[in-house]
């Protein structure tokens, strides 16, 4: 039976990475898409079953526990809210990280200490990628989930210290591939990945989370890859290329909407650069409206566009601006949706929210999209957005956000925006947008304001 | 690993890297969250390793280290598959009636 099931093994994984490559492939449009998570499925069970039947295994009871254990914690982890994604994608990104780094710390005591050096090699790419990745996104799933404090937490020879606990690693590492009999030095080269991980994100804020998302999830797949050269697994190889792809082109595309670069986002620590650049303080006012002048405005519109930030999630006003949609919609006026690639603390976290509260994906547009059409637009209305509509980005090059591609909307007949008070956003960056002529300010909570401005337009409130 | 293994793995890594760009590349942003979400459970294929590990019972670390790791993969396809068609459900156009 071994030489027959050994093939059908083989055949059993390439159908896999078919079908996983499809699933991919499908996730290319709204219409398609759900059948490219039928495709994972159907590859992921394949594959399971395939590995169940393998020669090799002689007892089945762990295992069985271990499946029966895992679907059950994965069944809340698949329903969990939809404002509670970008943790709940952290903490898989730490979960994922932590099989690879198991199954590599095992490969290693069963086969020390005769390892080939480019098994080593391998072996402690994937040990040390997934170390970090595991300590790393859980420290990121605490603070989305604001167990750990979001601000970022800086002190003197931050950049040094963590540089020279990755060099430690990677001499351990290398010291390992020439003598794999100095088995004691493992637990070290783990144990310092961990300890990196911590430290690595330390410093970084909630705005800086949709990069550091991405790049973890680009290392959780860089570790399945190597795990599946140490395995002679090609099944994994591809998946894990392909998920280090998919998070690799997520944080560019991150990086490249905040115009910075990985390193600046890993070594810079958002917070600190701004405190310097605060001058200029001139004695500018902002105008304000109530919410039933904010209507009045808005019904008189043709053209609406509203342009919707963390703060939005925040306050939980998606279900709101959807009434408000349909209060525009109702009175034929056009309303479109601007979403920042960084708006949120995942890529796409805006265009979830919206759509779990039923907004059509049609009428959500990237930035490139909106951009254009924002000239010919009668109200642009913002709603817990900040950074991402600073025009300070376009015109002031002492700003530290020059250069950063965002939403033009102070280029709006009116812009209006709903934001508790006039402090700066989370970034600590003044916005030049509250001061200019056509903007009015809308104080208070998100979802009361947006509430009130659809009471406003249904011809609720004290006017009948 | 011997060498004709290694390198035939190093050709399907490369490979597997450039239609993963491609294929990507082509997602467009309104899914970038689900995008994420099934990559991550397609990850979870790391399983397979683990079962092997668990199975073969070459050791008791093994065996403790491999269950784990189980348990953690498996969460992972379960929960990523699960909320990824939970989110591309929500995505409805205008154009299609609702049902």
């Amino acid at each position: 039976m071994t030489p027959v099931s050994g093939h059908l093994l083989e055949v059993t994984y390439f159908v896999a990475a078919v079908l996983f490559i499809l699933s991919l492939k499908w996730l290319s449009s709204p219409v398609t898409a759900r059948r490219g998570v039928w495709a994972g499925e159907v590859g992921m069970v394949l594959a399971v079953a395939g590995t169940l039947l393998h020669h090799g295994i002689v007892d089945y009871k762990w295992i069985a526990i271990a499946l029966v254990l895992g679907a059950i914690i994965g069944v809340p982890l698949g329903n969990v809210a939809m404002t509670a994604v970008p943790q709940r994608t952290a903490l898989s990104h730490a979960f994922g990280a932590l099989c690879v780094t198991l199954v590599g710390t095992a490969e290693f005591y069963l086969r020390a200490p005769d390892v080939p050096p480019f098994m080593m090699s391998v072996l402690s790419l994937e040990v040390i990628l997934g170390g970090l990745t595991v300590t790393g996104s859980l420290m990121a799933a605490g603070k989305l989930q604001e167990i750990l404090p979001q601000r970022p937490i800086t002190y003197k020879g931050q950049n040094l210290v963590n540089l020279a606990m990755l060099a430690v690693a990677v001499a351990i590492a290398v010291r390992l591939v020439l003598h794999p009999e100095q088995m004691f030095l493992y637990p070290f080269m783990v144990g310092i990945a961990l300890v990196f991980g911590v430290m690595l994100i330390v410093p970084i804020g909630g705005a800086d989370m949709p990069t550091v998302i991405s790049l973890l999830n680009s290392y959780a797949g860089l570790s399945a890859a190597a795990m599946g050269f140490v395995l002679n697994n090609k099944l994994l190889i591809v998946a894990g290329a392909l998920d280090g792809a998919s998070g690799f082109i997520l944080s560019v595309n991150m990086s490249k909407a905040m115009n910075r670069s990985f390193a600046n986002v890993l070594f810079g620590a958002f917070g600190q650069v701004q405190t310097s650049a605060a001058g200029a303080v001139e004695t500018r006012t902002a105008r304000s409206a109530s919410a039933e002048e904010a209507a009045a405005i808005l019904s008189a519109a043709n053209k609406v566009v509203i342009v919707p930030g963390y703060g939005m999630a925040v306050a939980q006003a998606q279900h709101k601006v959807r009434e408000l949609y349909d209060a525009l919609t109702k009175r034929g006026i056009d309303v479109k949706f601007g979403i920042h690639p960084v708006a949120g603390r995942m890529p796409g976290h805006m265009n979830v929210l919206l759509a779990e509260a039923d907004i059509p994906y049609d009428k959500l547009l990237d930035m490139d999209e909106v951009n254009p059409d924002l000239p010919q637009t009668d109200v642009a209305l913002i709603i817990g957005a900040n950074d991402v509509t600073n025009p300070a980005a376009r015109t002031d090059t002492s700003s530290p956000i020059y250069g950063m591609p965002i939403l033009d909307v102070d280029k709006a007949r009116t812009v209006m925006v709903i934001k508790r008070s006039m402090s700066p956003g989370f970034a600590g960056i003044d916005n030049p947008l509250y001061y200019l002529d056509n903007n009015l300010m809308l104080f208070g909570d998100a979802k009361a304001f947006v509430g009130n401005i659809v009471k406003e337009l249904s011809g609720g409130g004290a006017h009948g | 690993m011997i060498k004709a293994d290694l390198i035939s793995s190093l050709y399907v890594f490369m490979l597997a890297a450039f239609i993963g760009f491609e294929v990507i590349r082509r997602v467009s942003p309104l899914l970038h969250t689900p995008l994420m979400s099934l990559t991550n459970a397609l990850d979870a294929i790391a399983v397979v390793g683990a079962i092997i590990l668990a199975g073969e019972h070459k050791s008791n670390l093994a065996t403790v280290l491999g269950t784990i790791a189980i348990v953690a993969a498996t969460s992972n396809a379960v929960g990523g598959f699960i909320i990824t068609d939970r989110m591309l459900k929500m995505f409805k156009s205008s154009r299609t009636p609702k049902p």
